[in-house]
């Protein structure tokens, strides 16, 4: 077979195997990530059969995924549902961060991981899958319910707290000192804000260069900007990916919804790459030597996680049930453990790799369903709508 | 009547409502314009069970049902309630430069003040009309203003 055939076939192949691995996943009620991820495991480096004749492709197509799923993440908030997140959740998100990314922290020093690669496996226990934890939520029918807001309002602050945590991380692991970190930082929440306050002044003109009838005109304005935006932040020492969360964010919310519409099964088949490519660069022979330290991190950050859901919906004054709903809701780590740690292998650190994969592994496997247990919970005795301090959730005004 | 709205981010707004039944109802408004009805447990009052998922034509079609009737008998009662207020029926003339266009070229509400409530179309009602709403000829619309606005609005389309 010629060059351009072994491509093809090989993709072919490649795509068929992703959809298998959906399908079979959706089938038995998991999502679809772990399954992508051991789809890659099992190929490639160390694997059962090299995929070498479409590896440059796949890579490339694995970069713009993370783009398109940092930022169809943009497109899908509005800075009202993070001022209103922040104002009645703000020290639910600095528990989650204190609970969750602590343990990734202080393993990594275990592991003897030198500090950039130690805060690298903090993101990746700390943030949750708002992909997986959403489709959760809907799969399970749970947005009636009184701890549904405190969840979705944790992963808010957890997405947008990546906007300030990836440039730094970024920093860091290109060899960067604390301080030149620190001023990432500050360089990073300074343009979030001033993109916020953007959107708000200026949102209507960015909406009237983007609009348009075509669905096809939408696509490859919309697209052709966030990449133009992920290569300039990269360029100047970001990450890509924050460039590409911040356009999602500028755009106002009803040229967003059509982009949101038009670009999703784009980002579904790229993202779907990206999970296959990050377990193509790992060799399985080195998973299993990660999985004891991996399952230790999983079932610590499974008990941490729990108490962040159960802390956030205390605060909107949920009962004892619903507090253990939300604690388990929060338990699947996915997509953005693995674009830290996709970070940090590509700067060199490649024992996060394997590491990583394990710990993505058991989480995104065991927190569905977890969340499906925590639905058996029994019952209490009475009822507890008398509770004195049930609030309303985060008001609209 | 009380309702209760509370923000779920990046998913929509929720509203609660107790009935007289002594149901606690929740409706939750999708951001693609679908919605889900749901019922909270008795026994659990954090947990809810969905009732039933509407897609967004469904949700136009079911609230045409709930609110076309309620719609007509509530502005009556306003017209009355507030003097000068005056409702009337206005008719799109057939060949009329309105024939096929949509309600928001008519500009009426800027022209005139006055406001298009409703579109009565044979025996359909089109409640609240969005301007994207196409008139056609032999429409009659539903217009609440001051006198002087609804013949504003007559002379508008009937031209």
């Amino acid at each position: 077979m010629d060059e351009v055939g072994r491509f093809l076939v090989e993709l072919g192949l490649l795509l068929l195997l992703l959809g298998v691995l959906g399908t079979l996943a959706r089938t038995i009620g998991l999502p679809p990530v772990p399954l992508f991820l051991l789809g890659g495991l099992l190929l490639g480096n160390g694997g059962l059969a090299d995929v070498e004749a479409t590896a440059p492709f796949v890579e490339a197509t694995a970069e713009i995924g993370v783009l398109l799923l940092l930022l169809l993440l943009g497109l899908q908030f509005s800075a009202t549902e993070f001022t209103a997140s922040l104002k009645r959740h703000a020290p639910s998100g600095l528990v989650d961060l204190a609970l969750n990314a602590t343990p990734g922290y202080l393993a990594g020093t275990l592991l003897g991981f030198t500090w950039p690669a130690c805060l690298a496996l903090a993101g990746i226990t700390w943030i949750s899958s708002s992909g997986i934890v959403a489709r959760l939520l809907q799969d399970l029918r749970r947005m009636g319910n009184r701890e549904t807001p405190a969840v979705l309002s944790v992963l808010v602050l957890e997405d947008m707290a990546m906007a300030l945590y990836l440039p730094v991380l970024a920093v860091l692991l290109a060899g960067g000192t604390a301080e030149r970190a620190a001023i990432g930082a500050v360089l990073a929440g300074g343009v979030v804000l001033a993109v916020l306050i953007a959107a708000h002044r200026f949102g209507d003109r960015l909406a009237r260069v983007l609009r348009h009838d075509d669905d096809e005109q939408v696509l490859l304005r919309v697209l052709g900007l966030t990449l133009l935006v992920a290569g300039l932040t990269h360029q100047v020492g970001a990450s890509a990916a924050v460039g590409a969360f911040l356009v999602g964010l500028a755009i106002p919310a009803d040229t967003a919804r059509r982009a949101r519409d038009v670009l999703s099964p784009l980002r579904d088949l790229f993202a779907a790459i990206f999970f296959l490519s990050f377990g193509l660069q790992v060799a399985p022979m080195e998973v299993a030597p990660a999985l004891p330290a991996a399952l230790a991190l999983a079932l610590v950050t499974t008990v941490t996680k729990g108490l962040t859901g159960w802390y956030a919906a205390r605060r909107d004054g949920v009962g004892a049930r619903a507090r253990l709903r939300a604690g388990a809701a929060l338990v699947a780590r996915g997509e953005f453990s693995i674009v830290i740690a996709g970070l940090a292998v590509l700067a060199g650190y490649e024992r996060i790799g394997p590491l990583a994969s394990a710990y993505v592994l058991l989480l995104a496997i065991a927190g569905p369903m977890l969340a499906r247990l925590a639905d058996r919970a029994p019952k209490p005795r009475q009822p507890i709508a008398a509770l004195p301090d049930r609030g309303p959730g985060p008001g609209l005004a | 009547m009380d309702v209760t709205e509370t923000l779920l981010p990046g998913v929509g707004v929720r509203y609660e409502l107790d009935t007289a039944s002594g149901d606690r109802v929740g409706v939750v408004s999708y951001r693609d314009g679908s919605f889900e009805l749901v019922r909270y447990d008795a026994e659990d009052p954090d947990s809810s069970a969905s009732l039933l998922v509407l897609t967004a034509e469904e949700v136009d079609t079911v609230a045409e049902i709930l609110g076309a009737p309620r719609l007509t008998e509530r502005f009556a009662d306003l017209t009355r309630e507030i003097p000068g207020l005056v409702s009337a029926t206005v008719d799109i003339p057939a060949g009329s430069r309105f024939d096929g266009r949509q309600l928001g070229d008519t500009r009426a509400r800027t022209l005139t003040g006055a406001s298009v409530v409703a579109i009565v179309r044979g025996a359909d009602v089109i409640a609240s009309p969005v301007p994207q709403e196409t008139l056609l000829g032999g429409d009659a619309l539903v217009v609440v203003g001051t006198q002087a606005g609804i013949d504003g609005v007559q002379n508008i389309v009937g031209g």
